[in-house]
């Protein structure tokens, strides 16, 4: 079967690409940046959803990589956390080179199964491997933003506490909301303090399924491919119907 | 038109006449795959050869081990435009393989652990440019690039250089295989830059 | 034979390409697998991309459910590995 790609069939849902210019940039780690678009004709998302980003160099080479959406939904404006890829083709330059006024064009919002909107009263369960705390992120935000009172649990894992993304936001939300809950886990060395010895996900790392009045927990789970299939098991291993588990595999590097 | 991301170069790669037209060059392998990495014992380990008159002989590790190797350098070149030059490995010359059959065959169709499959003239796995390779840089070829044994056909897009190989079937005609029946090219010569069908 | 997905993702990142050509959102499809009877959401299925085309394998089995390839003119779609998807007509 084959369908040429001619503009007269292209649908009116094709998603258009649109011209996005940095504001801001701010490292959220040594490794990984966040950054903040102007987007004109942005409408907004769901939590969980993801851009194409692609750039173009001066002589008309072009690349294109997907990055999670981490802010909370908004017209004209989005926020990405980049984590740099050792020879990634976009992740250097997002990192590295890119300074508040050059562009890069984007198109989105993508997936409408990895996602969180307020409609979803039920408890949350966020899991998220290294970068995989990006889209989760945003879910945390916008449930943040519309005023949701769907409780919330947050684990994010990390290889250690410099490598994890948004610290001081995530510590301060776990302060002042009494329905979120924030779980930081490390896998090779964590705080001197720490109650918990690093090491992988484990069962006990997780709670089992609510026991609301639903009885059903929304899982998200995101990162390495094989943090999500492990972390996965573990959850239908701690109960977790299997429809309840949402979850997004960023590959090898999960970056 | 499109928007110019000030400062992003790409993949700029210097002209160079051991690189094809549209690829840049790497440094590090890519692993690419069309799924999961088997993994093979070489004691399970077999690869069959079939002939036109449906004649069959299955080669063991042993017997893959016991014939002439030799260790050669090539560079390679993926579809996806990435070139890797100078990459040294360890195999056996396709053509010894089938020494033993008698074919009037003109093509083959290439069969590996996990169902890929790929086909080729028989000339370009005959004529001295072909091998079933089983070491890469010195080692043991790891399960990631195709180990225990993958064929190394060089002069063709990388695609052509089935992973986890287990089967050479002979034919009289050309059947395409994983790829060249999804729009790639059926031949796929770097130089002449043939990647899809039509090219 | 043991399987190692390590290298692949989820049909969460087939989404935006293929976007070019359907009209609907992949991600929530419900894919039935023709080796194993097994349904996924596409987003579920396991997608190996990155190479020549893209392969979109069965979270059950890992059988081929679908295939995607885009060239200069064309792209190109093998779905012989689904028995059926079903497309939700209300979001």
């Amino acid at each position: 079967m084959k369908a040429t790609d001619d503009a007269q069939h292209r649908g009116p849902a094709t998603i258009p690409w649109l011209r996005a210019e940095l504001l801001e940039g701010r490292m959220e780690t040594r490794t990984a940046r966040s950054l903040v678009f102007d987007v004109p004709g942005w409408a907004g998302h769901h939590a969980g959803q993801h851009v194409d980003v692609k750039l173009t160099s001066e002589d008309g080479y072009s690349a294109q990589r997907s990055y999670s959406i981490a802010s909370a939904s908004a017209s004209g404006q989005l926020e990405l956390t980049v984590q740099v890829v050792s020879h990634g083709e976009l992740s250097p330059y997002l990192v590295e080179v890119m300074s508040p006024g050059d562009e890069l064009e984007l198109r989105g919002p993508i997936g409408g199964w990895f996602r969180w909107t307020e409609e979803f009263t039920e408890p949350v369960l966020l899991v998220g491997g290294g970068s995989g705390i990006v889209p989760l992120m945003a879910i945390l935000r916008e449930r943040i933003r519309t005023g949701s009172t769907a409780p919330v649990h947050f684990i994010c894992v990390a290889r250690t506490p410099d490598h994890v993304f948004y610290t001081n936001e995530l510590h301060s939300v776990d302060q002042s909301h009494a329905d979120v809950l924030v779980d930081r886990l490390y896998t090779r060395s964590g705080l001197a303090d720490d109650a918990r010895a690093a090491g992988r996900l484990n069962l006990h790392d997780l709670p089992p399924p609510s026991s609301g009045d639903t009885g059903i927990t929304r899982a998200y789970v995101c990162g390495p491919t094989g943090f999500v299939e492990s972390a996965a098991d573990l959850l239908l291993g701690r109960g977790h119907p299997p429809t309840a588990i949402r979850t997004e595999r960023f590959g090898p590097t999960g970056g | 038109m499109a928007v110019i991301s000030r400062g992003f170069e790409g993949r700029r790669t210097p002209p160079d006449p051991r690189i094809p037209p549209g690829q840049y060059l790497t440094e590090d392998f890519p692993v690419l795959s069309a799924g999961p990495t088997p993994q093979i014992e070489t004691s399970d380990w077999a690869l069959d050869i079939t002939d036109v008159d449906g004649s069959r002989t299955a080669l063991s590790w042993h017997q893959l081990m016991d014939l002439p190797s030799e260790q050669f350098t090539v560079d390679i070149h993926c579809v996806t435009k990435w070139t890797k030059l100078g990459t040294v490995w360890r195999g056996v010359p396709v053509e010894t393989l089938l020494g033993g059959t008698q074919s009037d065959a003109e093509y083959a169709l290439i069969h590996s652990y996990g169902g890929y499959t790929t086909n080729l003239p028989i000339d370009d796995l005959v004529l001295g440019d072909a091998w079933v390779v089983f070491e890469y840089d010195g080692a043991a070829l790891a399960p990631t690039h195709g180990g225990p044994a993958r064929l190394l056909v060089p002069h063709l897009y990388l695609w052509k250089s089935a992973k986890w190989i287990n089967g050479i079937e002979l034919r009289r005609h050309d059947q395409p295989g994983f790829w060249e029946s999804l729009g790639y090219h059926a031949y796929g010569d770097p130089w002449r830059e043939q990647r899809y069908e039509g090219d | 034979m043991e399987q190692s997905h390590e290298f692949a993702v989820d049909g969460n990142a087939v989404a935006g390409p293929l976007s070019e050509i359907f009209a609907f959102d992949v991600t929530s499809v419900q894919v039935n697998c023709n080796h194993c009877g097994a349904t996924n959401p596409f987003a579920e299925e396991i997608a190996y991309v990155g190479g020549p085309g893209t392969v979109l394998r069965c979270a059950d089995c890992a059988s081929v459910v679908g295939r995607f390839v885009k060239t200069p003119d064309s792209v190109w779609l093998d779905l012989s590995g689904s028995a059926s998807w079903r497309i939700g007509t209300s979001q």
